[in-house]
């Protein structure tokens, strides 16, 4: 267990089973799907007006997507509030990387159709092999690009 | 939208941001110790959620007739053609560069991760880049599924 959990799994289980629980209730209450990527996309639609954001499938979600959002960041600062460590949870990653590596993460995700959320949980959660297929993919590049930017020393 | 309909997605959002916490999904830096092979947690923050979510979209459509605060039950509209595997690709070599995703670059600003707004800044780039990329290849081709 040490070797492949190091910092332990029970905040690693009782997360993710937090994560699904409020996929499940929101389904349950709304119907809706909460995968993450899509107010990305949706959000652009209050600022431009080309004819790909102006989609109904994106105007007409833009509102619940919008506060979908902000809950996120509420609950994250009700964890720090409550559990949290008396810092800020802070990155030491270079805003260069991340900017890069954000780009391609919300680029991808759009093309694709969705992202860790939305094909990950929504998608394998709905047993869609188009996602499974998506998790597989990106896991595996994910992988590469992480071990090989760890090899050439890039990032500590 | 009726107000207690959107205090229900707000409060649902907050458990999912909650869970993105605790399970410290907002540190890229555990993110990239998974995607190094030095830590498998993230395999037990997928698996939960999605056992959750599987029980729950299988049972609340055969027990229930609509949602219980109305509208209907939406479907996760994944389709097998290029597109989705090659934006998959892309994403997970941005994912494996910085080790944020959509969900944890929005909830990780809660709990001060104000060096996140990089990443949160790229990602609306890159969503604004496909929209405009697909744009310009005409209406039909603008057929990315919402997630």
């Amino acid at each position: 267990m040490q070797a492949i959990l190091p910092l332990g799994w029970t905040h690693y289980l009782a997360g993710g089973v937090a994560i699904g629980l409020a996929v499940a209730l929101l389904f349950v209450l709304t119907g809706r799907i909460g995968g993450m990527s899509t107010v990305f996309s949706s959000s652009w639609s209050w600022l431009s007006r080309r004819s790909y954001f102006q989609q109904a499938r994106f105007v007409g979600t833009r509102a619940w997507r919008a506060v979908f959002a902000l809950g996120l960041v509420l609950g994250a600062g009700l964890w720090w509030w409550l559990q949290g460590p008396d810092q800020p949870v802070r990155t030491g990653l270079p805003p260069g990387v991340l900017l890069a590596g954000g780009l391609l993460v919300g680029y991808g995700a759009r093309l694709s159709g969705g992202c860790t959320s939305g094909h990950g949980i929504c998608g394998l959660g709905s047993a869609q092999m188009p996602s499974l297929a998506a998790v597989l993919v990106f896991m595996a590049t994910g992988f590469a690009t992480a071990l090989a930017v760890q090899a050439m020393g890039w990032l500590p | 939208m009726t107000p207690l309909y959107l205090l229900a997605v707000l409060g649902c959002g907050a458990l999912f941001g909650y869970g993105l916490a605790l399970s410290t999904m907002i540190r890229p830096e555990v993110v990239l110790s998974f995607l190094r092979g030095q830590d498998y947690g993230l395999m037990l923050v997928m698996g939960g959620a999605v056992v959750v979510t599987f029980m729950a979209y299988r049972w609340a459509p055969r027990r229930l007739r609509a949602p219980l605060l109305g509208g209907q039950f939406d479907t996760h509209p994944s389709v097998m053609n290029r597109d989705t595997l090659l934006g998959a690709a892309i994403f997970g070599v941005g994912w494996g560069l910085c080790g944020v995703c959509p969900g944890p670059a929005i909830a990780s600003l809660g709990a001060g991760n104000l060096p996140t707004l990089w990443a949160l800044a790229g990602i609306a780039l890159g969503a604004w880049l496909q929209g405009a990329q697909a744009d310009r290849h005409g209406p039909a081709a603008a057929g990315a599924p919402a997630d």
